[in-house]
């Protein structure tokens, strides 16, 4: 709540300083769900992140200073698109940022395609972003739903795990995340048994479990997220279903859910991540910094994702010289590199696709956990071109010339 | 196996159970509801910040204090209750004179408030918790697969539900409190303390959603969002059952509860709707609700 007032003074400074004939700072928008069930995993720690990228880099850009607002888009598509016109028509924000919930991230690149805004998307993860509805200012930096459900879909499939059973969020980003899944799974010579769909912020799961559970199949996988996989992951151990022999895909899972369920509850899972903290000096060297300033929470894989969209786009806006045109700051992105802590051999690709390496892990037992936050091993290094959707099996449009 | 309606028994008989499990919360809610509103004539929007509020003591209690579950099943609802009374009397007392208008929005209002309050402290994804040692596992017959933790709750529930029930319609302080509702100048003047009976009656509606949230908390996230999730479920418990009906509360809130589960199973995209659509029909059926007595 206090960020959306520092969010309203900043707007209304904002116009005090437009009446004043002054040189307007380049504002950098902050879109993201600041009070419902994704404020942990994203909310105030990409305000956090975003904030450390511009004073990394400096405070000013092309001479002018560089401003964060911050605003919340309710995880509505309405209330986030007409925020980000707002944004962009009254107040020159030049890059709207992270973007949580993919049916709001869809809504407002309509928006941005149109007025040619940068859209730096970090928390939203329909791979829809990048495939058909594809803009040429924008860069998905983080994950994306065919990344997940290959990398997590195709190992546990490998493993044995060969006959799929799904408990699908009903909008766009579960739809999505079922529909990758089922195609790596399918694949990799598994099979799906069943499914079921639930609305977004079920409170109960236990019928949807008991279908799962009758249902004979290898694996249950959670093609959901946040508040509603934790749900799940906690009455799927409360039903005994992994002691019975059932396996648990949680398909989109991020570091706050794993300590917002616990590790007794979570240990073992397979999972796929763009970030862990604690892989190198680098990693843990930035989220320390972070941490330092989230009361000792560490970092996300979308938070440390945009650090590092924020960090590449100001360099990118530096050397093209201008920030009025996303689409021009994106090309002159694609030919820089955009390798840092969190980017491991990245690249920007025409459909808006960061592509780098992706992180096969493993959540940690209680008895191997050091402490809060020490929850993942990492089993393998996917490389980016693996991890990611192909060029030639992207519906974007920008690719084929 | 032996089929029911195109589904194995021991499915069938799982969600039943499931839908009872679910009921026993929408049950001691929607009661706490109605004792409040027969009472008081208060619609208490903030019944499930309550019910969190009592989640979050228990979650609490164990973390600071080092409190088992048992412990904080007795200890929270006290501090839930005492919250309670303590808003009776300094706010909510003020509005009584007023139109019910006002009650509403002045606990909605208190709802919103220690909903952010939470989220602000503790963040939107919540806490662990874990159900007692000696209630883990499953109990697993060829007709049904229930934890054990569950099933425990379904019997808590209705035990606390019979006894409300029984307070306020046989006993003698029961008896005070519906003829305080009937005319409280008169019991005054009988020498009965209404004010006193109020605040009494506002703390135990709380402590009951305070009870339910702690019994809850093992089974669903405890998170600041949990009661504003339910809440408006347990309104339409309230409303089919009719608005101020006790016995009425607690058979629709086991009703729907079974009736949520049944849906889940065979038409799932409905089972979120399912419940409110009862309630469109039943108000055009029958107004004052299935128990709700006719004026």
């Amino acid at each position: 709540m206090t960020k959306l007032n520092k969010a309203a003074l900043a707007c209304l400074f904002s116009v005090g300083l437009a009446t004043g004939a002054q040189a307007e700072p380049y504002r950098l928008g902050v879109l993201t769900d600041m009070s419902g069930m994704n404020f942990d995993l994203s909310g105030k720690g990409s305000e956090v992140a975003a904030r450390m990228a511009v004073e990394d880099f400096g405070g000013t850009l092309l001479g002018e200073d560089v401003e964060v607002i911050v605003g919340d888009h309710q995880n509505k598509p309405d209330v986030g698109s007409t925020l980000a016109r707002r944004w962009i028509d009254e107040e020159n924000v030049v890059a709207i940022v992270d973007l949580p919930t993919s049916s709001v991230a869809l809504a407002v690149q309509e928006i941005t395609r149109q007025s040619d805004t940068a859209l730096l998307i970090s928390t939203g993860g329909s791979s829809e972003l990048t495939g058909a509805s594809c803009s040429p200012s924008t860069a998905q930096w983080t994950w994306d739903t065919y990344a997940l459900a290959n990398g997590t879909g195709r190992a546990m499939t490998l493993e044995g795990d060969k006959n799929w059973f799904f408990l699908t969020v009903d909008y766009t980003f579960g739809h999505a995340l079922e529909a990758d899944t089922t195609a790596a799974v399918e694949a990799a010579g598994g099979s799906i048994v069943g499914k079921v769909t639930h609305p977004r912020e079920t409170s109960d799961f236990s019928s949807y479990l008991l279908q799962a559970q009758a249902s004979g199949a290898d694996v249950i996988a959670l093609a959901n997220s946040s508040g509603d996989t934790m749900t799940a992951l906690k009455q799927a151990e409360e039903f005994g279903i992994t002691a019975a022999g059932q396996d648990i895909a949680g398909m989109l899972l991020f570091l706050t859910d794993v300590h917002g369920v616990g590790l007794e509850i979570a240990q073992n899972l397979t999972l796929t991540t763009a970030f862990y903290w604690d892989m190198d000096d680098d990693t843990r060297a930035w989220s320390q910094r972070f941490a330092e300033r989230m009361d000792g929470k560490m970092p996300t894989m979308v938070h440390a994702g945009v650090y590092s969209a924020v960090l590449n786009y100001l360099k990118a806006a530096e050397a093209s010289g201008q920030a009025t045109s996303g689409s021009q700051v994106m090309e002159t992105m694609r030919g820089m590199d955009i390798d840092d802590f969190f980017n491991r051999n990245a690249y920007l690709r025409k459909d808006g696709r960061v592509v780098h390496d992706m992180y096969l892990v493993q959540v940690k037992t209680p008895e191997e956990s050091k402490g809060p936050w020490d929850y993942y091993k990492v089993l393998r290094t996917i490389p980016g071109d693996e991890a990611f959707r192909s060029v030639e099996q992207s519906a974007c449009p920008l690719l084929d010339d | 196996m032996t089929m029911i309606l195109g589904m194995p028994l021991p499915v069938l008989t799982g969600q039943l159970l499931i839908g009872l499990i679910n009921g026993s919360f929408y049950a001691l809610l929607s009661l706490g509801l109605a004792v409040i509103f027969g009472l008081l004539r208060v619609v208490n929007f903030a019944h499930g910040a309550f019910y969190m509020l009592g989640a979050f003591t228990a979650w609490m209690l164990g973390q600071y204090l080092g409190i088992g579950f048992w412990g904080a099943l007795l200890l929270a609802p006290l501090i839930v209750g005492l919250v309670g009374a303590v808003v009776e009397r300094t706010m909510l007392r003020r509005l009584y004179d007023l139109d019910h208008l006002y009650g509403l929005l002045f606990t909605f209002g208190l709802a919103l408030l220690l909903e952010g309050l939470f989220q602000h402290v503790y963040g939107a994804s919540g806490k662990p918790f874990s159900a007692p040692e000696a209630m883990k596992g499953v109990v697993r017959t060829d007709f049904v697969t229930v934890p054990i933790y569950r099933g425990w709750v379904v019997i808590a529930s209705l035990v606390l539900c019979l006894g409300t029930w029984a307070l306020i319609e046989k006993t003698k302080i029961g008896a005070y409190l519906r003829a305080a509702t009937e005319d409280a100048t008169l019991v005054q003047a009988f020498g009965v303390n209404v004010p006193l009976l109020l605040t009494l009656t506002y703390a135990f509606g709380c402590a009951l959603a305070g009870i339910a949230g702690v019994l809850a908390a093992p089974v669903f996230q405890v998170s600041p969002t949990m009661g504003s999730n339910l809440i408006i479920i347990i309104f339409a418990v309230v409303v089919v059952g009719g608005m101020g009906s006790i016995l009425g509360a607690i058979a629709t809130g086991y009703l729907l509860g079974i009736v949520e589960g049944l849906t889940k199973v065979f038409y799932p995209e409905a089972a979120n709707i399912a419940i409110f659509i009862i309630m469109a029909v039943v108000l055009m059926l029958r107004p004052a609700g299935l128990f709700g007595k006719e004026y």
